[in-house]
């Protein structure tokens, strides 16, 4: 089921994603060279209590931090630690909170210090595939149309998507129908309405789009190794157009 | 998030209902309740009790299912 929300669910699922957005800004301005991943996770948990927010990745299925930092050839998932980011790395930092009961979920991929071009160019076409995916979340539309135009721009860029792992719908739990993935057909699936929240994520990968789970059961890695990122936003369906709750700034 | 697909589970069918229905005792011993995939129901697939099927199951209703596909 596809949970639609009230305008006074939204109100709390404006919070709720603008905290995450900014959080995940603060984050972003202390990533340089030499700054450990435990140490954003840190900067994160901090953040959500100032803002009277809970984590919501800390202690789903298990989980045991509040952000996932996913270095390089990790996808998504990655597990903060004593990793120390260096100059030329990439990270992908996720975060979801909640709000008097309602989630925002939201993902930015950072260059560490100078980043090759190539890389340069992975973030930004992860970035603006993720745009072109909001562009199609508009009333009338099918949730498939998402994915298909975000496929469709990373294919013709040279690389390629993640099918293993999907966005999702989002509310009062993180996880909600529909799954959202990143590539297929047009005109497929659930008619987008006002009300419903959708979290879109592409991930993509500079090599071959297959992936693997390291032994920790959660940190998910390239298949041949090579770098990969990964942008996610909140987002609401309203009449006027889809409503992005979680960038700020 | 991860991607959550059917499970397909092999069963038997042990009794037709209306509206192409059955219900479908799993080789776990579990029965559960299944339609017939549009597939098989444009190409005319007949479904007898007895007929061993496979069954998609949703990871959210483990009680009902789909069925794909009729063993000869």
């Amino acid at each position: 089921m596809i949970t639609i929300k009230t305008e006074s669910e939204l109100k709390l699922m404006r919070v709720s994603g603008r905290v995450v957005g900014e959080a995940l800004l603060e984050i972003g301005r202390r990533i340089r060279p030499g700054v450990t991943t435990q140490e954003l996770d840190r900067l994160a948990a901090e953040y959500l209590k100032k803002n009277d927010c809970t984590p919501a990745f800390l202690g789903y299925h298990g989980y045991p931090a509040t952000i996932c930092t996913s270095v390089n050839e990790q996808v998504v998932h990655g597990i903060p630690g004593k990793r120390v980011l260096e100059e030329g790395d990439i990270v992908g930092i996720d975060l979801g909170a909640f709000f008097k009961g309602y989630c925002g979920d939201s993902a930015r991929t950072f260059g560490v210090g100078k980043v090759s071009r190539e890389i340069e160019k992975l973030l930004d076409v992860t970035r603006k595939a993720l745009d072109l995916g909001i562009d199609q979340v508009k009333v009338g539309n099918r949730i498939s149309d998402i994915g298909h135009a975000i496929q469709n721009f990373v294919e013709t860029e040279g690389f390629s998507v993640v099918k293993d792992y999907v966005g999702h719908g989002i509310g009062q739990a993180m996880h909600e129908e529909p799954q959202i993935p990143n590539y297929g057909q047009p005109h497929q699936g659930a008619r987008i309405v006002e009300g419903m929240c959708l979290a879109l994520e592409p991930m993509v990968n500079l090599g071959v789009d297959e992936v693997k789970v390291l032994e920790d059961s959660w940190t998910v890695v390239t298949k041949d190794g090579k770098f990969s990122a990964h942008f996610e936003d909140t987002i609401a369906v309203l009449a006027e157009g889809p409503e992005n709750l979680t960038r700020v700034g | 998030m991860a991607k959550e697909e059917a499970i397909s589970v092999e069963g038997t069918v042990i009794e037709a209902l209306p509206n192409a229905s059955f219900r479908v005792e799993l080789e776990n011993k579990h029965v559960v309740l299944a339609h017939v995939s549009g597939k098989m129901r444009m190409n005319f697939i007949r479904i007898l009790p007895g007929d061993r099927v496979t069954v998609e199951l949703s990871p959210y209703d483990l009680n009902r299912g789909r069925i794909t596909y009729r063993f000869k």
